[in-house]
């Protein structure tokens, strides 16, 4: 597609660019929008998954019998990418063990399960950072990892992670997400509207912390409260000079990273590529008002805002949720249903997964829960055979060819799925929505990449096998050459014992430890490599 | 409480197959009413005894094949098949013509390649061009427009002629057939004679036939139509017409007393019906949107080259049948960009 500047009449903005298709759907943000945030009343019990984020699960800290107290570390994190979890209020350790969480797997996850005092003690809390900009950069990422801060827009990757760019990437732009394109959602937009100032301090730490120029607010223009918010927050603030709150045309799925960056600065991500690659990091506005907490208040991430809406739920609302809040415990006090919902789901109705056990815990980066009539998702029926009209790759943001990938998809032909760039594709779900076939397309390129990746480590298992079994092979070959070398040189020794001292024991001596030195070698060039992939994997994942 | 599971997206679905295809039908309609204005019954007699006969044949192939019939039958592709094949075809075909036609285009060209979105060949159109060979008469015995006839058929005499090939009484084929714009055209250019002199004859209207040049433009019509609801996009029209005219134009202003006028070329024949309604069959076509306007480029091109020089009047089955085998090439040659990719193909 051409890379026309879209020249909107905003006098005092710079030009927006666009990206190819997204669709509009029915925004339904009315249902919850006027709803001020609500904090929800402390539950009886609090289930605290150990993996609310992408990589690896925190080590829990704590036993079974503790007293935990609010904003107490009770998980730690295990290894680069991993977030710690902290307790969301006070009361005694009741269990850990699997625990039904919001995933799309819908699988159980180790929790740790806190029967609250009601007290809602707090433990002491790390110092306010209030003096961040004389600070070391490296303490004060310590901080925002200590609060086990993660993306908060839906892709929970950690944010301490991502505010710590290699030496090689300079980061020119920070962008902060406030699009919330996906319909139904508003918790975000309550965020700006009630806590603008708020969301401007975490701006302001995120881009004194990434040395960026500028920062740039995107905003969907349905939410003109939001953005009047924001701009008076920030014409109040000393930040307007590299501050910029954009109003951007709605248009699914904006919100999404990728398109974001691309509306605001006409620059894409590169394909596999992550945003730090062009001089760019993306966050959240829920992820900045978390980072001014943790740095300002000494506060780690133990609560959320969430959208509890559809037209099944008697009283939409947006609630402020301590992490670990069964689900059901949102629904009751929103009235209960009004009507049986045809289907409950963790997130937005393009991109959210389908809840299946009601007492699973709100987590750190689920948004809302959206529980839909059967009027408003009714059955798509049975798929029909694709008829390659075309208006799924009309409608594609990664400008994909959608047809192609769910035929070859549907062969299993993986090679060609990739040769149209399956990775490529967000799962913003855009083609379904259009297919007049009705095809579930994003349950297809879902099971490919699966299919692909479960290959792909197995390739790399088998390969890491051999590679071992062929140095243990080499180690054996070795030794034996050895001990054939030594012998000979014994029976030699014995012929002459006047001309040899006792040198080559000596060397022959050194060989085994330095063969030790080798394995250990080798052992940790495996373990890095599989720690790459786990990486990888979990960057390709989709977001938000 | 039942919830049911399914992959996201969880919103209603905007378009449906079947209303796609009530859309293409409804565009077919002032085309379809044109013909039945210019040439009689015939043209609605044919309609209904192929719509028959592809439901029923269709049906039969599903049950043979264990599939539901319902779903099938209903996404309306079968009738749309057998509509395009009607208004195709002379309006007095005998209608054991129409049947072979209907099991050749949906029990061959599209059953058997496995049903709707499997079949690499538009079957309306296997079907035409089939038959066309193997039957040159009677698939290429049209009637004349009214106001050229010298007997309007009645319901009745056009029933009794397409079913039993009885004429009415006093009247032989002479008297009631006529030759098409397309082949009176190209009869009298193979005889030298000047487009000037060609175009004395009552046989001519404005720009094209008499009668036929309105067809297209009630084609022309339910195109825009089609436009209008974005059932299709403008690529493959677009591109089949412009380069059909774009030809046409050349030649006729290089030798405007040899060649016909562009407008004679786009107002003849099968041009607006093809560019709207066949070329533009999703199933076959490219489906990238630069492939389409390579793939409907050739085809107009096709079309100009065969009237012209070719063994047939008109050309627009032959064309499109060709680039149907070339869309999937087409296809793989023209992916876009796909986001973050560098601009060279990957
Ligand atoms: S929208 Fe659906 S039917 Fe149309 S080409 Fe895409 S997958 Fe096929
Ligand atoms: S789900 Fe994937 S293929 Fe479908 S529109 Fe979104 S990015 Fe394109």
């Amino acid at each position: 597609m051409p890379s026309l500047p879209l020249a909107l009449a905003r006098a005092q903005d710079e030009p927006l660019w666009t990206f190819h298709g997204g669709i509009h759907v029915p925004d339904e943000k009315a249902l919850s929008n006027a709803e001020p945030i609500e904090p929800l009343p402390l539950p009886a019990r609090l289930v605290i998954p150990l993996q609310q984020h992408i990589g690896a699960p925190a080590r829990p800290l704590v036993a079974v019998g503790d007293r935990v107290l609010k904003g107490q570390l009770i998980g730690a994190p295990e290894g680069y990418v991993s977030a710690p979890v902290h307790a969301s209020s006070s009361g005694r350790v009741a269990a850990i063990e699997e625990h039904p969480v919001a995933h799309p797997s819908n699988l159980s996850a180790p929790c740790i399960i806190i029967e609250t005092d009601g007290e809602d003690t707090w433990a002491k809390l790390p110092e306010p950072l209030t003096h961040y900009a004389q600070l070391d950069p490296a303490e004060l990422r310590e901080r925002i990892r200590w609060a086990g801060i993660v993306g908060m827009g839906g892709a929970s990757f950690p944010a301490s992670v991502k505010l710590s760019p290699g030496a090689d990437q300079r980061i020119r732009t920070l962008i902060i997400n406030g699009a919330e394109c996906e319909p139904y959602i508003s918790c975000d937009d309550r965020l700006m509207r009630e806590r603008a100032g708020r969301i401007l301090e975490g701006v302001r730490i995120m881009r004194h912390l990434l040395g960026a120029e500028r920062a740039i607010v995107g905003i969907e223009d349905n939410k003109p409260e939001a953005i009047e918010a924001m701009r008076l927050a920030l014409a109040d603030s000393d930040m307007d000079p590299w501050t910029r709150i954009q109003a951007i045309p709605t248009l699914y799925p904006s919100g999404g990273e990728k398109q974001l960056i691309r509306i605001l600065t006409g620059a894409e991500v590169p394909t596999r590529g992550i945003p730090a690659q062009i001089g760019i990091v993306c966050h959240n506005v829920g992820t900045a008002a978390a980072v001014a907490d943790a740095v300002l208040d000494g506060r780690p991430l133990i609560a959320r805002l969430v959208t509890v809406t559809g037209r099944a739920i008697a009283h939409p609302r947006n609630l402020e949720v301590p992490i670990g809040t069964p689900a059901e415990a949102l629904i009751n006090h929103c009235g209960g249903y009004r009507e049986p919902p045809r289907k409950l789901l963790c997130g937005g109705p393009m991109m959210g997964f389908t809840l299946e056990h009601i007492e699973a815990p709100i987590t750190k980066a689920l948004n809302c829960l959206l529980a839909l009539t059967p009027a408003e998702t009714p059955d798509p029926g049975a798929a029909r055979a694709c008829i390659r009209c075309g208006r799924c790759a009309d409608v594609c943001p990664a400008n994909l060819l959608p047809q192609q990938l769910y035929w070859y998809s549907r062969s299993r032909d993986f090679d060609r799925v990739q040769d149209y760039n399956l990775f490529d594709c967000i799962e913003c779900g855009c083609c379904a929505q259009v297919c007049p076939s009705h095809i579930p397309l994003v349950q297809y390129y879902r099971f490919a990449k699966q299919t692909i990746w479960a290959r792909e480590r197995e390739k790399r298992q088998s390969e890491l096998a051999r590679q071992r079994h062929a140095a243990k092979q080499e180690r054996l070959e070795r030794a034996e050459r050895e001990r054939q070398a030594r012998l000979r040189q014994k029976q030699a020794a014995v012929a002459k014992p006047a001309a040899n001292g006792a040198a080559p024991d000596a060397a022959g001596g050194a060989d085994p430890r330095q063969a030790a030195i080798a394995a250990a070698r080798e052992r940790a060039a495996a373990r890095k490599q599989a720690q790459a992939t786990t990486t990888a994997t979990a960057e390709e994942a989709p977001k938000e | 409480m039942s919830i049911s599971i399914a992959s996201s997206p969880h919103v209603a679905r905007v378009n449906r197959v079947d209303r796609v295809m009530l859309q293409v039908l409804a565009g077919l309609a002032p085309g379809v009413l044109a013909l039945t204005v210019f040439f009689g019954w015939g043209v609605l007699i044919n309609i209904a005894l192929a719509v028959v006969f592809a439901v029923l044949i269709e049906t039969a192939f599903l049950l043979a094949r264990r599939r539901p019939v319902l779903p099938a039958i209903g996404d309306l592709s079968a009738v749309v098949t057998a509509v395009l094949f009607a208004i195709s075809v002379p309006p007095a075909l005998p209608w054991w013509l129409t049947l072979l036609g209907m099991l050749f285009a949906i029990a061959l060209v599209k059953q058997l390649y496995g049903g709707l979105g499997y079949n690499p060949f538009n079957p309306a159109m296997a079907a035409y061009v089939f038959l066309l060979v193997s039957w040159p008469v009677p698939m290429t015995t049209w009637l004349p427009p009214a106001m050229l006839a010298e007997h309007a058929l009645s319901f009745g005499e056009s029933l009794q002629l397409i079913v039993s090939g009885a004429l009415p009484t006093g009247l032989d084929w002479d008297a009631i057939s006529a030759a098409t714009p397309l082949d009176a055209m190209r009869t009298q250019l193979d005889e030298h004679l000047s487009i000037e002199v060609i175009r004395q004859s009552p046989l001519w209207g404005l720009v094209g036939g008499r009668g036929w040049e309105w067809v297209g433009v009630a084609f022309l019509l339910g195109g825009l139509y089609l436009l209008w609801r974005r059932t299709i996009t403008w690529h493959i029209p677009l591109a089949m017409l412009a380069s059909l005219g774009a030809l046409a134009t050349l030649f006729w202003a290089i030798d405007p007393q040899s060649h016909p006028s562009p407008f004679f070329h786009l107002f003849s024949g099968a041009a607006m019906l093809g560019a709207f309604f066949i070329a533009t069959d999703p199933v076959t076509a490219s489906t990238t949107r630069r492939g389409q306007l390579i793939y409907g480029a050739i085809i107009g091109a096709t079309v100009f080259v065969i009237r012209t020089w070719g063994g047939y009047p008109d050309a627009v089955a032959f064309a499109v049948l060709l680039m149907n085998i070339a869309a999937p090439t087409i296809d793989y040659y023209t992916q876009p960009r796909a986001f973050g990719h560098s601009r060279g193909r990957t």
